[in-house]
């Protein structure tokens, strides 16, 4: 076993936030919850990359990984978006089809 | 190649692109731009099928910036015939969308988009699929492909809803999540290959020892993948998605969509440690599994859009024992009875959906029971219909006879006897299903009303037929694309 440095110390907390975000999104049966749930997941897995760019210093951290984050931000942002406009959508109809 | 003009590759990506900006602005003109930009996409991938042909191999270092650092693209063989099976697919979907989104329907009482939005919005969705299945295509490291199958489910979830009924939603909704949840996976174990490898394109990837901590993050990708390619058990989402969505976008969703992940997985194999032993014989249980619980479902469907997504599971399956039926020589050989079987069933699947549509638009309904009461059959429709079963069953001489024959020739060899008896099954539950379909086409006993068998063909009619066509005819094309495929040597020199 090698030592806890700082990175592999947010990497399992990364794992973890990744976790419990899958529970949520396996066990929610509410649709927006289902939705954080997800962005749960997505903030674990970048927390794992984040860490993955930690080097010892004075060294600095590898840019690559962030750049990464960077994107996958982005298109969980994009994505989040498209599943709140359905969600939205199906809240109108499901309330016009109830009345 | 000339200086002046950018690289196809580029193009091949970028075009769609553009045309999916352009067709959202000007949505009055977007069945031009639509079918301009198939057009010139089209050449592209001629020009670079020029370029791949003469050098095998191609890659280009996006404004210089090769790996490590910069994204690279890459195209060969394997590579190549995907781009043209999507181009083709995407010229044969977009005439058929021109017919379906044509008649005004007045039966919008489902809470359904009026047909002018939905003309408007389809085609910068099949734009920017046909984007992002081009960028998954030549992409060469794993983000690239993480980022481009995300560009795929945004476009996918939205062809999904594009009906806008509650049942069309709900479908996409349990798509999306569903979707989004396997690209998590992905992305964390993009983030566990970094963490070990240091790298993430393919052809650093290839040099790096196996190590549990890797077999890990390969296995979350491979559950992320097998999640977007509807591998059996995570194929819940796919039938209500590809059974409620608009003709042309199920065609879309079926022939393309679930083959980016497949393709991923094939990129994968290709460059890394991956698939181990262990991974290639659980790809194999599932495949059967899906083969199994795909088959029966689809003789339980009572609609015949429902039947053909079920078949989709079935074949997906298929196409996933194809890669476990291994052997001695392994992925380098089986990649191509997989591959093989990728293009049968994108052609005859399209060609089914948009088939299935039309029948649909004809008849009126699409519960099988009822077809043979029908006094108004669309023969052409069909008759598409029929043929891409063929292709589907597997008869001499289509392409689906050549990707199984492929298959169990490889199983034979390998001495997996289990994997031939599995295609038998799979072949004799095909039979059984669309038999089901196609009794109600011949059947006429049963009407009441006098038949009324011709109502003149549609533009519609054309798309299916010439797809249905492809998918029995370029069986006899066989060598030609086993050439193709070989182009730049995927997997290695050929054993």
């Amino acid at each position: 076993m090698t030592e806890m440095t700082p990175a592999m110390i947010h990497g399992l907390a990364g794992i973890a936030v990744f976790g419990i975000g899958l529970m949520g999104a396996l066990a929610a049966t509410d649709r927006l919850r289902r939705l954080v749930a997800l962005k749960l997941c997505a903030v674990g897995a970048g927390f794992v990359l984040v860490a993955a760019a930690w080097r010892t210093p004075p060294a600095a951290p590898d840019p690559v990984p962030h750049a990464l984050v960077i994107t996958g931000i982005v298109v969980m942002i994009s994505a989040a978006a498209v599943a709140l406009a359905i969600i939205r959508r199906l809240h109108s109809l499901e309330a016009e089809t109830d009345e | 190649m000339s200086d002046n003009l950018p690289d196809p590759m580029i193009l091949v990506i970028l075009l769609p692109l553009f045309g999916t900006v352009a067709a959202f602005v000007l949505p009055r003109a977007a069945p031009v731009i639509g079918l301009a930009t198939l057009a010139a996409m089209t050449a592209a991938v001629v020009a670079l099928g020029r370029a791949v042909a003469q050098a095998g191999a191609v890659s280009l270092p996006l404004a210089g910036w090769g790996a490590p650092l910069g994204i690279e693209l890459r195209a060969d063989g394997l590579a190549l015939a995907m781009l043209a099976l999507t181009a083709l697919i995407g010229i044969a979907v977009g005439f058929g969308a021109l017919g379906t989104f044509a008649r005004a329907r007045t039966s919008a009482g489902d809470g359904g988009q009026p047909t002018s939005r939905q003309r408007a919005f389809f085609w910068p969705l099949c734009l920017l699929l046909l984007t992002g299945m081009n960028g998954v295509y030549l992409g060469a490291d794993l983000f690239n492909l993480y980022v481009m199958i995300e560009v795929i489910s945004l476009a996918a979830v939205g062809l999904t809803v594009l009906g806008g009924t509650v049942t069309a939603l709900r479908a996409g909704l349990a798509y999306m999540y569903a979707s989004l949840l396997g690209a998590l996976m992905m992305l964390l174990g993009v983030g566990f290959i970094y963490l070990q490898a240091g790298r993430l394109d393919f052809e650093g990837l290839a040099g790096v020892q196996p190590t549990p901590a890797l077999s890990a993050a390969f296995a979350l990708i491979f559950v992320g993948l097998a999640l977007k390619a509807a591998l059996f058990p995570l194929h819940f989402w796919l039938p209500d998605a590809h059974a409620n969505a608009t003709a042309p976008a199920s065609a879309l969703l079926s022939a393309l969509v679930v083959k980016a992940g497949l393709y991923i997985l094939l990129r994968l194999a290709e460059a890394g440690p991956f698939p181990g032993e262990t991974l290639l014989k659980l790809m194999g249980i599932l495949g059967t599994g899906a083969v199994i619980w795909g088959g029966v479902q689809a003789l339980r469907a009572d609609r015949l859009k429902l039947m053909v997504a079920w078949s989709t599971v079935a074949q997906i399956g298929l196409i996933f024992i194809a890669l476990a039926r291994g052997g001695a020589d392994g992925l380098s050989d089986s990649w191509r009875a997989a591959t093989l079987l990728i293009l049968a069933h994108a052609l005859a699947k399209a060609a089914m959906f948009l088939a299935a549509g039309r029948i649909k638009e004809v008849i009126g309904h699409d519960r099988i029971r009822e077809f043979d009461r029908s006094p108004v059959r669309p023969t052409l429709a069909q008759f598409a219909f029929a043929l891409a079963a063929v292709s589907l069953i597997g008869l001499p001489p289509s392409l689906g006879f050549i990707g199984k024959w492929s298959l169990m020739d490889g199983a034979m060899r390998a001495g997996n006897w289990h994997w031939v008896a599995v295609t038998m099954i799979a072949t004799l539950l095909s039979v059984a299903y669309f038999s089901r379909a196609l009794t109600g086409f011949l059947r006429f006993d049963r009407v009441r009303a006098p038949v009324t068998e011709h109502r003149g063909w549609a533009l519609a009619d054309a798309p299916p037929f010439m797809l249905a066509l492809l998918a029995i005819g370029l069986g006899l094309a066989a060598a030609p694309i086993l050439v193709i495929l070989e182009f730049g040597q995927p997997f290695g020199v050929s054993p």
